[in-house]
């Protein structure tokens, strides 16, 4: 499988979310290469970590405003940091999921975990080149970031 | 479905938005839900309690996962129907959940018709 179908996964991996849990279809923009800096990080991001045939990380990162619309499209009322934090990793979630059915045995996927802070560093090795997905959803804009080796 | 004696489900999930999504969307007439639990544990713990006849199942969670908890709550209550629900979507996990006693998968992210329609399927048998 080349790096081009693996981010294809991920990526339908969030399209999917936004169809079906948020019921309102998100636009992916241009990816392009972080090079140079760090890709930026918003308020709120959900990560799985992949090592086996590739390693690395893949995340997606949103800033609070988005969340909360998608909270609110998805008819809950608590937009607490609790509840933030949870639509985040159930995105990660399904990013580990749809990674699972199309990569299979030789990819090893962590558990999802979310982090909070936009001055957040997503650590990543020297030898991987992110690969940063716009997801573009009503006004806002939030990133999947693909850092894989 | 029998109108006289509900269905009591529980509902187990360690995301708080899913299992207030799962009470909002839950819309059948005979289904009463009974409570919910944050992990495998809190669901043992709970199923002792409020004896439900009907669960849905998240499979990743902390302290006890979905499968060693499908395993408990079906050596207890070989009757129980358990309905998986996970982002797990590989054939591997599916049918691990199955043998373990699960009684259905509906794959994240859901609609509210594609959780009624699994439920409906898992009343039905």
């Amino acid at each position: 499988m080349s790096l081009q179908s693996e981010i294809g996964t991920f990526v339908a991996a969030v399209l999917n979310y936004f169809d079906t849990a948020v019921q309102q279809a998100a636009v992916v923009g241009t990816p392009y290469l972080a090079l140079g800096k760090p890709p930026e990080v918003f308020d709120y991001t959900g990560m799985i970590r992949i090592s086996g045939k590739r390693k690395g990380v893949v995340y997606f990162t949103a800033p609070k405003g988005m969340l909360s619309v998608m909270l609110m499209r998805m008819q809950e009322t608590d937009m607490s940091d609790a509840n933030l934090r949870d639509l985040v990793g159930e995105v990660a979630n399904t990013l580990s999921g749809n990674a699972r059915k199309d990569f299979g045995r030789n990819f090893i996927i962590s558990t999802p975990s979310v982090v909070a802070g936009s001055s957040t560093t997503i650590g990543y090795s020297p030898d991987t080149r992110p690969i940063v997905v716009p997801i573009d959803w009503r006004a806002y804009h939030a990133n999947l970031v693909v850092c894989l080796n | 479905m029998n109108a006289a004696r509900p269905h009591r489900l529980m509902i187990v999930d360690d995301s708080n938005i899913m299992r207030r999504k799962i009470e909002r969307s839950q819309e059948l007439p005979n289904v009463e839900i009974v409570g919910s639990a944050g992990n495998g544990r809190e669901a043992l713990e709970l199923h002792a309690s409020s004896h439900p006849t009907l669960v849905t199942m998240d499979l990743t969670m902390p302290e006890m996962d979905g499968i060693e908890c499908v395993e408990q709550l079906v050596g207890r209550d070989p009757d129980i129907r358990i309905l998986v629900i996970s982002a797990l979507a590989d054939k591997a996990t599916a049918i691990e959940a199955l043998e373990k006693g699960a009684s259905g998968f509906l794959c994240k992210p859901f609609t509210e018709r594609q959780l009624n329609d699994a439920l409906v399927k898992l009343i039905e048998g």
